[in-house]
């Protein structure tokens, strides 16, 4: 049973309370360090892309058209457009109602006012302006040279320890907050869409009567046993369920019936053990898992 | 529903946590209907009805959130309605104002406001700059050699000590017949530099203020230099027509960069009686939206620079369009006009 707990952890350390003004706490859970910088990489590929797309197009109709305007005006219009783009692609996709670039939206991510509040434009310019130090000076110094030698190459390398610092700062803070993030006042939280599954019980309710299990048979598992089961029959897979059905007859004390499939068992004994815990949740009584007791 | 159906709901031997799924998933979806559409196009993909329909939906989504947790044990329900919950709070709870109204805004008032909440930061920033003019204006009384000590030779383009008067001169006035092809473009890469300079200025600040003041003085005298260097030769008056056409708007950006990036410092060492996080959350956002406005300058310089410098020859006119320049954007900075209504942010 060990690589189906391993599967789906219950609990994650990127999870953070966020109480609404309504009371409830919706349990945001933060962007990894892996997503944003995979979020990040999509976003510089589509500005690369999108100037490359604009350099094309330039440079076609520059060179169709006359002689007059030349080569010149098409540099000086592209180093602006670069400029435009590299300045404003982030603010202008943060400010719009997704608050979050194409990148973070394919990972499903979002910016969001620390203090739960709204997201405020002047956040947005602060978090984005700091991307400058963070990204765009430690890579023209990646690509600078360093081979002048003695003093130099140590001024390289000093510079390049101190951006770096700012490199990974978000993998030194349990937030993931990059030093944008920290001056902006922002944090960028997974808000994916999610479908809402079948409902387990839903299947075979009908099919199999609730008392077919003693209290004594459902006493000995608890709510964490309970959504084990929902994801072994979720992904129904028979080698898993055989095994599961294997040790949940022997805890019990029933034998292994062979005339029935695993699945309508385990659905059988996943609706009585919900009915029972679910009965038990309303006497506000909670049982964890099948320690507690 | 019809009598039939009631009945059936009632006598069969569903779970309660499925049944009270099943008579809320048809709120959940159009909820999350609403949502997709906002996320999408925006308030305006919805019509009024939706717009009022959606705090309803969501507040009785949230308390089904609420019940699912304490009395349902189905995670696919508890999972769907936290992420719906929370992309539906994003939407409820924020900003009803399009990215044109935060466009507009910003231009109105915030932009004009956070220049004015840095003023002294400004004044400072514009003394080190000045310091630095002063300390390269007197080390090259002293000798030239100093010029390339502060002048990287990409930047210069030609222009040291040792140009003669005709090739510096044509650096000022260059003809777009001559050898100048390829002079706005070495102009506007100028400007894509300085304005990665800027960006640099505030986000050093980060670091108690010190490297913005070095950033400043360094570039200060890198300008000293170049005054000198031309004045040396007789071209002062040139020079400065030369300069002031773009640098009045860029300089002047440059000075409130360098002051977002002090206000930033000055809250990191100095977080009075609030928590020093909270501290550079207030300056980051005074100095951001300094940054926003920053950006918008450099753009105006760098049109100036790239194209009205090269069409502008005169020192007249190029002095008319600097001064002018700096005069609009000091009253637009500056000038007392009554404050907006803050209310509605």
């Amino acid at each position: 049973m060990t690589q189906i707990y391993g599967r789906e952890p219950l609990t994650s350390t990127m999870s953070r309370s966020f109480v609404t003004p309504e009371g409830i706490d919706l349990k945001l859970e933060l962007g990894d360090a892996g997503q944003r910088a995979a979020a990040f990489l999509i976003d510089l590929a589509i500005i690369v892309g999108a100037l490359l797309g604009f350099t094309i197009i330039a440079f076609l109709a520059g060179v169709g058209s006359a002689q007059y305007l030349g080569v010149e005006w098409i540099v000086v219009i592209w180093l602006l457009v670069s400029f435009l783009l590299r300045s404003f692609y982030f603010v202008i996709f943060e400010l719009s109602a997704k608050a979050a670039t194409p990148g973070k939206r394919l990972l499903g991510l979002r910016v969001a006012a620390r203090d739960g509040g709204q997201l405020r434009a002047q956040s947005v310019l602060a978090r984005n302006a700091m991307r400058e130090l963070e990204v765009f000076i430690p890579l023209s110094i990646l690509f600078s040279r360093a081979d002048g030698g003695g003093a130099e190459s140590w001024m390289y390398l000093l510079t390049f320890v101190w951006v770096s610092l700012f490199v990974f700062f978000p993998l030194f803070n349990k937030d993931r907050l990059r030093p944008g993030d920290l001056v902006g006042g922002t944090w960028v939280v997974r808000t994916p869409k999610q479908a809402l599954l079948r409902d387990i019980a839903q299947d075979t309710v009908a099919a199999t009567p609730l008392s077919v299990f003693t209290d004594t048979q459902l006493d000995v598992y608890g709510v964490k046993e309970l959504q084990v089961l929902e994801s072994v029959l979720r992904a129904r897979d028979d080698d898993t369920m055989k095994s599961v059905t294997e040790r949940i007859c022997a805890k019990i004390g029933v034998p292994y019936r062979w005339d029935k499939s695993d699945y309508d068992f385990l659905s059988a004994y996943y609706n009585a053990l919900r009915s029972k815990l679910e009965t038990n949740l309303l006497m506000g009584k909670r049982r964890a898992d099948k320690f507690d007791v | 529903m019809s009598p039939m159906a009631e009945i059936e709901v009632k006598s069969s031997p569903k779970l309660k946590s499925l049944r009270f799924r099943q008579e809320r998933e048809r709120d959940w979806s159009e909820l999350e209907r609403l949502v997709d559409t906002y996320e999408r196009s925006g308030v305006k993909g919805l019509s009024d009805d939706e717009i009022l329909a959606a705090p309803i939906l969501y507040r009785s989504t949230l308390s089904a959130l609420s019940v699912a947790r304490s009395t349902s044990l189905d995670r696919a329900v508890i999972d769907y309605l936290e992420s719906l919950c929370a992309r539906a709070y994003f939407f409820i709870y924020g900003s009803r104002a399009t990215l044109w109204d935060k466009l507009g805004s910003f231009f109105r008032y915030e932009w004009r406001l956070a220049v004015c909440a840095v003023w002294k930061e400004t004044l400072v920033s514009g003394a080190v700059l000045a310091l630095g003019i002063a300390i390269a204006l007197v080390l090259y009384g002293q000798s030239t050699e100093w010029y390339f000590t502060f002048v990287p030779g990409e930047l210069a383009g030609g222009r040291d000590p040792s140009a003669s008067l005709e090739t510096l001169r044509a650096t000022l006035y260059h003809a777009s017949d001559e050898d100048g092809d390829g002079f706005s473009v070495f102009a506007t890469s100028l400007f894509t530099h300085n304005a990665q300079v800027a960006l640099l200025a505030f986000a050093v600040g980060f670091a108690f203020g010190i490297p913005t003041a070095l950033v400043i003085a360094s570039n200060g005298a890198m300008l000293g230099m170049f005054i000198a260097l031309f004045a040396s030769h007789g071209l002062g008056y040139e020079v400065g027509g030369w300069l002031i056409i773009h640098g009045m708007t860029e300089i002047f950006a440059f000075v409130l960069a360098g002051a977002a990036g002090l206000n930033l410092g000055r809250a990191m060492a100095f977080p009075g009686n609030q928590s020093r996080l909270n501290a550079v959350v207030k300056a980051g956002i005074v100095s951001g939206t300094v940054m926003g406005g920053v950006v918008v300058m450099l753009f105006v310089a760098g049109l100036l620079e790239g194209f009205g410098r090269q069409m502008v020859t005169s020192d007249l006119a190029r002095y008319a369009i600097g001064l002018g320049s700096g005069v609009v954007w000091f009253i637009f900075f500056y000038a007392p006009r009554r404050s907006p209504n803050l209310g509605k942010s």
